[in-house]
């Protein structure tokens, strides 16, 4: 059975959807098959909540008197990019304090900002006759300043590794800790929940896509940087194997709330952001909703050694995610425990939460103006003289 | 049967002495190593668990206290601050002893303090912060 935006659209406000999250739907085409749900299903709701370095903020402070062209910039002694327009800074989410190192970072301030906390603004600038001040020191928060525009380059990637340490000691990376002689194995993706596994040909994610970002409305903007759609699929499912798409995403950081996004701090490696991503998958026909319908056991991810330290990581396999979920991986003979980094409780709530707001008709499915590219790769930096 | 946590101090002349071997031989007591710290020439820390019967475990402290041993039970704790915790399940990992793991159905953080051995792995590897060491 088919179904266009529209109608579906009209089902919502009429409050007649059937809208499933992620893993429900998983549930009902597993006792009742995916006939039922393509007849049955219009939409299903699909979230990841995971550490997403390509994060951050454009923040617009508003002129002082005299004004002043903010050139080098620090928010609680923490670097922000100051090279647009005079009291325009983009602040990331992996950028360090110049005091506290590998604790506090980026993605604190940005934390830190939604609770409404006071944040330091120190800025240094040349002087120039328009823009006269050379120095300013004052604070900020959410209220005072005019937008604060959350830009993700790259946001919930389609797929992700699983990493293991083959070396002798431990290393720690932004996979986390990994103890020597494949002591564990982390994975970092929501799988069965994750909306680019959900929708692997980006058939109804593209730009423009309605989203649930961080606890409110945003949209996809771009493709997101690194999109790789030619990485190896599954010949049956047509989900990768190992990272492909990415999206850039945009949001109003004003109306976010910190139940679903919150700084990290990886030991050894630095800081990063969980940011909680829902996406709607329209069921327009049936073979989104046998997409939709794929659970964990079908869904793979490959197994790479992060203690060689090159580009390109040796691959030790492939694993499902029912596999990874389960607590323990078989690796060349060896039981190995694994550990998500991504949360799947935390995705599991956002599914109910966007599901929540469709069925209350605060959110409607919005078709893409664009789709994503398909036939692209993910070139390396080769090196010139 | 009961079982107590204890942190031992050695003074330095001791730390080459069998002492856990007469726990086990003279009192009958189950020892479980959590942690050790011991250096020739150095004071040693050795922290223990003692499992076995009641007054047994009694005998062994006071035998432990007439070997200049200093003894005390473990304040030691791990604090999970819920509000905090986002569930992911990084901690699960590194943790040796299987005290930390994820509800197979909910998959939220689950800690069974019993089988915790104070280890402080989880501490660093936990990305929010949510895990403490308590004294």
């Amino acid at each position: 059975m088919n179904r266009t935006y529209a109608e579906i659209n009209e089902k919502i406000k009429k409050g007649k959807a059937v809208v499933l999250t992620a893993e429900e739907v998983v549930e009902l085409a597993r006792t009742k098959g995916v006939k039922k749900v393509a007849e049955e299903v219009d939409v299903v709701t699909t979230a990841t909540f995971g550490p997403m370095c390509s994060s951050g903020v454009i923040l617009n402070f508003g002129h002082s008197d005299p004004p002043i062209k903010l050139q080098k910039v620090w928010l609680n002694n923490v670097p922000a990019y100051g090279g647009v327009a005079a009291v325009d800074v983009y602040l990331g989410a992996t950028e360090l304090s110049e005091i506290s190192g590998l604790k506090y970072g980026g993605a604190h301030v940005i934390e830190d900002l939604i609770r409404g906390e006071d944040i330091k603004l120190k800025s240094i600038s040349e002087g120039t006759d328009c823009y006269p001040r050379k120095e300013i020191n004052t604070s900020i928060n959410l209220k005072s300043i005019n937008q604060a525009i959350m830009i993700n380059p790259r946001n919930a990637y389609q797929n992700y590794a699983v990493a293991v340490n083959t070396s002798d000691s431990t290393i720690y990376t932004y996979m986390g800790t990994l103890l020597p002689r494949m002591g564990n194995a982390n994975y970092c993706n929501a799988g069965q929940l994750s909306p680019l596994i959900k929708d692997p040909l980006y058939r109804t994610i593209g730009i423009g896509t309605r989203i649930f970002f961080c606890g409110t409305v945003g949209y996809v903007a771009w493709e997101g940087t690194q999109h790789n759609p030619s990485a190896e699929r599954d010949p049956r499912t047509k989900i990768p194997y190992s990272p492909a798409g990415t999206l850039c995403l945009i949001g109003d950081l004003k109306k976010m709330s910190t139940n679903y996004l919150r700084a990290a701090s990886f030991y050894g490696y630095g800081t990063t952001l969980y940011i909680g991503v829902g996406v709607p998958i329209p069921v327009l026909d049936e073979q989104i909703a046998e997409a939709v319908c794929v659970s964990d056991k079908d869904i793979y991810a490959t197994i790479f050694d992060y203690s060689v330290q090159k580009r390109s990581r040796p691959k030790l396999g492939r694993v499902s995610y029912e596999q990874l979920r389960s607590g323990e991986i078989e690796i060349k003979n060896k039981t190995v425990k694994t550990a998500s980094l991504s949360s799947y409780a935390k995705a599991n709530n956002i599914c109910k939460e966007l599901k929540n707001w469709i069925k209350s008709r605060k959110f409607y499915i919005q078709e893409p103006i664009q789709q994503l590219p398909l036939d692209q790769t993910f070139k390396p930096l080769a090196e010139t003289r | 049967m009961t079982k107590k946590r204890v942190v031992l101090t050695f003074p330095k002349d001791l730390v080459s002495s069998p002492i856990i071997y007469h726990l086990v031989k003279d009192y009958d007591l189950v020892t479980n190593i959590l942690r050790a710290q011991i250096m020739p020439d150095e004071e040693g820390k050795v922290v223990l668990e003692l499992d076995g019967d009641k007054s047994n475990i009694e005998k062994g402290l006071k035998f432990l206290k007439k070997q200049s041993i200093h003894t005390e039970l473990l304040g030691q704790d791990i604090k999970i601050y819920d509000d905090k915790c986002i569930n992911c399940g990084a901690c699960t990992s590194v943790c040796l002893s299987e005290a930390l793991s994820l509800n197979k159905k909910t998959f939220e953080l689950e800690f069974d303090r019993s089988k915790c051995i104070l280890c402080g792995l989880c501490l660093n590897t936990c990305p929010v912060k949510a895990i403490e060491i308590t004294f």
